[in-house]
């Protein structure tokens, strides 16, 4: 249960980035997580919204994009995608696959922000 | 009003593993060959590290260990009794060490009297998993009293492990432990890796574990 501190540390980043757009609201946190982060959905929602309170991204989505395994199979020669993360195995060839290329990613993606300032073309 | 979105491609625990990175350059700059212990609670990190230091120092190798604990420092005096130097870091409710603990427990020692450094994290097969400590080898532990299938529901940590070690193979019988089975789960979360059977009442696989330790750090020394 350590999705409380991840999500005080996507509040600090995200504050930290707003410096750059004063008088901006956060609507939207968008997250790559990927399936072996260790880290569940559920609990970082629950955390979301008590870690906002009173900051910008108060009343704000998050959004969680989970990022399935991605091994570089060497027989194969190619990277495939894993059905889960319980068999690391190449699901074409059936080779043992270890070669991670996707799937450890923990990071804040992009935000939504809403302010006065103008679009630049 | 305009709503628009503004890039970031932010790592969420930058800030560890930069600090990781600075701790491992610290431990190569040394030479020493810093270790990371995971498993669940009473594995048998303690008496595995406990062994393992005592006999590291009566063959002449320094080594020393930081070990991790929500309360007590129960563990740090029995690692102690070693002669190593062992200090503890309680985390207070945090359920993993991070790269900031390990750099303010470090805080006087000199790496470079020291051939290895091991860390006891706390025991948990989940958050450490995603916590970087600059180590060079993590090591799974997983107990014969635990269950064969632990690999297969604590993949993300096992997956991200360099070694494993069973531990408690004395008891392999009574707990009717199925051994293959357990080795093809590990291997099936993390094909290729290394892993030794051992007990610190029997003596087994203890050399063999020990001779890892060895080969690894005088790789670490011949670069």
């Amino acid at each position: 249960m350590h999705e409380l501190s991840i999500v005080s540390s996507i509040v600090d980043t995200v504050t930290e980035s707003l410096a750059a757009y004063p008088g901006a609201r956060v609507v939207e946190v968008r997250l790559r997580v990927g399936a072996l982060a260790s880290v569940v959905e559920d609990s970082l929602q629950f955390c979301y919204g008590i870690a906002t309170e009173g900051t910008a991204l108060a009343g704000s989505r998050l959004v969680v994009n989970v990022l399935p395994v991605v091994v570089r199979c060497g027989p194969c020669g190619r990277d495939v995608e894993l059905e889960g993360v319980q068999s690391f195995r190449c699901p074409l060839c059936g080779e043992p696959a270890m070669d991670l290329k996707q799937g450890r990613e923990l990071e804040i993606e992009a935000i939504e922000i809403e302010d006065e300032a103008e679009v630049k073309a | 009003m305009t709503t628009r979105i503004v890039e970031l491609r932010r790592g969420i625990l930058k800030k560890n593993d930069e600090l990781a990175a600075g701790l491992r350059g610290r431990y190569s700059a040394a030479g020493v060959l810093a270790l990371n212990l995971v498993s669940s609670p009473g594995t048998g990190k303690t008496a595995l590290l406990e062994w393992t230091l005592t006999e590291l120092r009566a063959r002449g190798a320094r080594a020393a260990a930081l070990v991790g604990d929500l309360e007590t420092d129960n563990d740090a005096r029995r690692l102690a009794a070693s002669g190593a130097p062992v200090r503890q870091i309680n985390t207070h409710g945090i359920c993993h060490l991070d790269a900031e603990m390990i750099s303010k427990h470090l805080d006087g020692w000199v790496l470079g009297d020291l051939d290895f450094l091991f860390i006891e994290n706390v025991g948990n097969l989940v958050c450490p998993s995603s916590y970087d400590l600059g180590e060079r080898i993590r090591v799974v532990l997983l107990s014969v009293t635990e269950g064969e299938d632990k690999p297969l529901k604590y993949p993300a940590m096992f997956n991200s492990a360099d070694a494993a070690v069973i531990t408690k193979m004395d008891l392999a019988l009574p707990c009717g432990f199925d051994r293959w089975a357990a080795l093809k789960n590990i291997n099936e979360v993390r094909p290729g890796i290394r892993i030794f059977e051992t007990s610190v009442k029997s003596g087994a696989g203890l050399e063999e574990w020990l001779g890892y330790l060895e080969e690894k750090r005088s790789r670490r020394v011949t670069g």
